[in-house]
């Protein structure tokens, strides 16, 4: 019988969440590295047993973590992320030139094919890969030898290379995003990249047709369609059906035009979900209310799915890495919260049950299903 | 306790990430520095390397500091002589995460 295993990353360790495919009763192995930012666990799609996880510290910063075992037991790896260039600038808050600093992994993507190749997105913004399970690491340069590099600037959680999606039709093509940079793609598999930004609007942006300067949260792609993506922007939710060429806004609805995470459904790949966020600076949902959003049309058409989700007095947040879903016959949907309730739905979204309820907050969500 | 080993006592996350105890015994050949003695710590714990101090340029991390004989060492420089009770091991080297976060 099939299982899940859900990987949660949190402010204060790692949790692993394990069911059979029912996805009824639970059982909570952790924390982790109890005591450090998990920014990240993924495992191989072609090794579920392969894990890697982000580990890192205020303190003591980066770490890269490794298992081979399902995540029973982990191998610190290499963390040296150095720019293989001179990093030269990028746009600091106040407009002035900043140095490339690295800070933190948020993001690491294993590949579709080979356990040992995976990809870590990084702060200040640049993506790295390792041939060799995370033993070693080597920046693709050309994406911030893109040229328009010194005019990237941070968004408030900092020049976060925070999403990458990779194309299962086509190796070499790899889609990321950058707060608050936007989106990139490349053909060529990593060597170039091209900003992938017209028809986003972003309110109080000068120019509105910049090349760069879009707050882009995050992307989704139903491994089907490769060139349909789905973005949950800063503000609107949006849609592109060329490969990110060209975007057009599909919100409808929606009660808000701000949220971070996005995803399509396992087995429907015109069922989307997001999580509606007050904008700005409240970061909780609107009127208290948590409700996932469906859209079974592609976008503009959305229903709120809260049953079994607070409907007064909560004021939580979603993180841009905290949903996924597994790829059971019921599609399962999952989200984290900043207040440490890990939500599941085993019925692609109507019906939910708190996994866990007060773990710390869940800075990102994963799902693995296995037979 | 053999000349050119040095007692360091690590913060607890740091003894996690290793798997050793509070306190590690590395030897040090040479002059005995704030560097030295980071850069014995980082060949027999590899997986310490970035962690007490940047891969690069090698500074401390802003919320690491030195403490040795009732002293903050973290602002001196990393080449300057540890005292003669750490050189002799009679006194630990402590690398301690500072108190930080509000």
């Amino acid at each position: 019988m099939s299982r899940v295993r859900v990987l949660v990353g949190t402010r204060k360790g790692a949790f692993i969440l394990e069911s059979d495919g029912k996805r009824e009763s639970w059982t909570v192995n952790g924390p982790h590295f109890p005591g450090w930012e998990m920014y990240h666990i993924k495992g191989s799609p072609v090794d579920p047993n392969r894990l890697y996880a982000s580990q890192s510290s205020g303190w003591f910063g980066q770490i890269i973590q490794r298992s081979d075992d399902g995540g029973v037991s982990w191998r610190p790896m290499d963390n040296t992320f150095t720019y293989a260039t001179q990093p030269g600038t990028h746009m600091w808050y106040d407009g002035t030139p900043h140095p490339w600093e690295f800070k933190r992994v948020w993001h690491l993507e294993p590949s579709l094919t080979n356990p040992d190749h995976v990809y870590a997105g990084v702060e200040d913004a640049a993506i790295f890969e390792s041939f060799d399970g995370g033993a070693s690491w080597g920046e693709l340069v050309g994406l911030r030898g893109h040229g328009s590099g010194s005019q990237w600037q941070p968004g408030a959680g900092g020049l976060c290379l925070h999403t990458i999606v990779l194309d299962p039709s086509n190796a070499k093509r790899l889609f990321i995003a950058i707060s608050a940079a936007g989106a990139f793609r490349t053909d060529d598999g990593g060597t170039t990249w091209t900003p992938i930004n017209k028809g986003l609007r972003s309110g109080q942006i000068p120019d509105e047709d910049a090349e760069v300067g879009h707050c882009v949260h995050r992307i989704a792609m139903h491994p089907s369609r490769p060139n349909t993506l789905f973005m949950q922007k800063h503000w609107d939710v949006m849609r592109s059906d060329d490969g990110g060429d060209h975007w057009h806004e599909i919100s409808g609805n929606l009660p808000s035009d701000f949220g971070f995470p996005i995803d399509v459904h396992a087995h429907e790949p015109e069922t989307i979900y997001v999580v509606p966020i007050t904008s700005d600076a409240h970061h909780f949902p609107p009127e208290g209310k948590l409700r996932v959003y469906r859209s079974r049309t592609g976008g503009n058409e959305w229903e709120p799915l809260t049953k079994g989700l607070p409907q007064q007095d909560c004021y939580v947040n979603i993180l841009r890495d905290a949903m996924a879903v597994d790829r059971l016959d019921s599609c399962g949907i999952y989200f984290g919260t900043t207040g440490g309730q890990v939500y599941v739905s085993s019925d692609a979204g109507d019906h939910w049950q708190a996994i866990v309820h007060d773990l710390p907050p869940v800075l990102s969500v994963e799902v693995q299903t296995l037979t | 306790m053999s000349a050119g080993e040095i007692r360091v006592v690590l913060p607890s996350p740091l003894q996690s990430l290793a798997q050793v105890p509070r306190e590690i015994t590395v030897t040090v050949t040479g002059k005995v520095t704030v560097r030295t003695v980071v850069d014995a710590i980082e060949a027999r714990h590899p997986m310490l390397r970035g962690t007490i101090r940047d891969h690069v340029t090698k500074e401390r991390r802003a919320f690491v500091r030195f403490f040795a004989c009732q002293q903050d060492l973290s602002l001196e420089s990393p080449d300057a002589p540890l005292p003669a009770s750490v050189v002799d091991g009679r006194e630990p080297l402590l690398v301690v995460g500072a108190m930080a976060g509000g």
